[in-house]
């Protein structure tokens, strides 16, 4: 195709993605905005100022969704790395199906598990607690993060970590001068994806927080079935900024091939 | 091929063992959660275990749950709206990524935008914009199209599940385009470039040359995002239709009633959910087993 042709049809693309924000950027700004109005007749900032007030439960939110995300992420990424290594450099039997155990809990819903948990949970006091929902976020986010690592650890050449080892460096040297250097794109990526998941996941939360646990997520959820549209595309919008932040800061990684290719080959 | 030294001192384990050790933590954490969490639906579901248990294995919350009269329509629905969000990503997916593949980095990055965005939010969005006093509505009115907001075309909670497929095509094509993306900047081009000097029109270099290479691919990431919108239950619940609803949004609405006596039931639908979508995976995969094997091991991505 001629660029010509090729570039406003990329534009006209990109537009047709950004135009569900538009509407969401107008409703949190305007004051009442009424049918067939284009544009609201009066402009507020009574929204925001709800989303900074500990009323909405914004901000409190913001912090359950931010401790459960970064634990979730932090665990992923220690039972990963292993996995990953072992998936990506080494040959044994049983791999393909272990494999296939990892893919099945992406693809197979958590649903009925969930009500599995659930009873659990309620016996063992962990119901409505925040070490509860990190442990069902982990498992989304334990399977990513190992068919990523997996990907980059596939092409990684283990003669520099013997040839580190031989130098005289320690075990700790090696992985923290040699290996993680060389992996670090896919453990960016395997972050991104497992911070995301975790932040943006509702069902999970809503099975085993038991309404005590109250996550952005949560938040927003309330507000829609309460139908004030001010207030959700506030929230909405807040709920965007840290993974928004997160994929910028992990942009360069992201084009990382390997990284990504994990998830097109399992 | 790999030695793994330094990992265990001497390499007194075997390589076998060392990988099932490496894989242990999270390999018993998922069988454990997962797994363990599907066991104890099970006892729940045959009434072994649970708040208003007999303590007597039975069946009759899957009688329940089968005698539904909705339960026939609601499967149907969650396969219709699975499959043609999923066949339309793909196909939209592979010609955004050929559109992008020579494009600059700019694009690219441009068109993840709604990657990272949560699905509630993107359903809000969603409202906002595809209701019948919602922008689309506004803007057509402005513009003299339609008269009133009744003359807007239901694109939420509509019988078609319009908007809920819109949901989903605005979700997933970001995501399987940046994994088309990814492999085909690992394709050398000379093979294009080679078909199209020995005379093959564009059409022909796609469908004999690009697509296989895709092909692996395309076949993954179709599996993971089919099971997701299958299995999804926050879009269909504020998106879609209220009548028949998707699966997990009936298994939803029986494990919320009032009437604890309809828990056994709930858990039910949802291990016969599970075990269609597992169903669904495993012919899939057997049926695509061939050529899944083939092109992967030229691309090891």
């Amino acid at each position: 195709m001629t660029s010509t042709l090729r570039n406003p049809l990329i534009i006209l693309i990109i537009g047709a993605l950004f135009l569900p924000f538009l509407p969401l950027l107008v409703w949190s700004l305007a004051q009442g905005w009424f049918f067939p109005q284009l544009v609201p007749k009066q402009w507020t900032l009574q929204h925001w100022k709800q989303v900074f007030s500990a009323v909405s439960r914004v901000g409190e939110g913001m912090i359950q969704s931010g401790v459960i995300a970064l634990a979730t992420t932090g665990l992923s990424l220690l039972v990963g790395l292993p996995a990953g290594r072992a998936l990506g450099i080494m040959e044994f039997p049983g791999k393909a199906g272990l494999k296939l155990v990892l893919l099945m809990r992406i693809i197979v819903s958590p649903l009925a598990t969930l009500m599995g948990i659930q009873f659990l949970l309620i016996r063992l006091g962990l119901s409505g607690t925040l070490l509860g929902v990190i442990l069902v976020h982990l498992m989304p986010t334990i399977p990513y993060m190992t068919l990523v690592l997996a990907s980059v650890f596939a092409n990684f050449e283990t003669g520099y970590e013997t040839q580190a080892r031989s130098l005289g460096a320690s075990p700790f040297q090696v992985f923290s001068q040699v290996t993680l250097p060389l992996i670090a794109p896919g453990v960016i990526v395997g972050s991104l994806f497992a911070f995301l998941i975790s932040w943006n996941e509702f069902l999970l939360t809503f099975f085993v927080g038991d309404g005590q646990v109250f996550t952005l997520p949560m938040v927003l959820f309330t507000l829609l079935q309460g139908g004030n549209q001010g207030l959700s595309a506030a929230v909405a919008i807040t709920s965007i900024l840290p993974g928004l932040v997160f994929l910028l800061l992990s942009s360069r990684a992201l084009q990382n091939d390997a990284a990504l290719g994990g998830l097109g080959n399992v | 091929m790999a030695r793994g030294n330094g990992l265990v001192r001497e390499g007194r384990l075997s390589i076998k063992w060392q990988a099932y050790l490496l894989m242990l933590p999270a390999v018993s954490l998922i069988v454990v959660l997962f797994g363990g969490g599907l066991l104890l639906a099970l006892l729940q579901s045959l009434g072994v275990i649970g708040l208003l248990s007999q303590g007597r294995p039975t069946l009759a919350a899957y009688q329940a749950a089968l005698d539904n009269p909705e339960f026939l329509r609601s499967l149907a629905l969650s396969l219709y709206i699975a499959t043609i969000a999923t066949g339309l990503s793909t196909i939209l997916s592979v010609g955004l990524a050929l559109l992008l593949r020579t494009a600059g980095r700019w694009a690219s990055f441009a068109c993840q935008i709604t990657l990272p965005i949560p699905h509630l939010v993107g359903v809000v969005g969603m409202l906002l914009l595809l209701s019948p006093s919602g922008m689309l509505s506004r803007i057509l009115y402005v513009l003299g199209w339609i008269q009133s907001d009744q003359d807007f075309p239901l694109l939420v909670n509509d019988a078609a599940n319009l908007g809920v497929l819109l949901n989903f095509l605005w979700k997933e094509i970001p995501f399987m385009t940046l994994i088309f993306l990814a492999i085909l900047r690992g394709i050398d081009p000379a093979y294009e470039m080679q078909a199209r000097a020995l005379g093959a029109s564009p059409w022909r270099c796609f469908w004999d040359v690009t697509l296989p290479m895709l092909k692996s691919g395309i076949l993954s990431s179709s599996l993971i995002v089919f099971g997701f919108i299958f299995g999804s239950f926050e879009v269909p619940f504020l998106l879609g239709s209220t009548r028949p609803r998707t699966l997990p949004v009936l298994v939803y609405r029986a494990f919320t009633d009032t009437d604890l006596s309809r828990r056994p039931e709930a858990v039910a639908l949802g291990l016969i959910l599970s075990v269609i979508s597992i169903l669904i995976s495993v012919a899939y995969l057997r049926i695509t087993s061939d050529s899944r094997s083939r092109p992967s091991s030229q691309l090891s991505l």
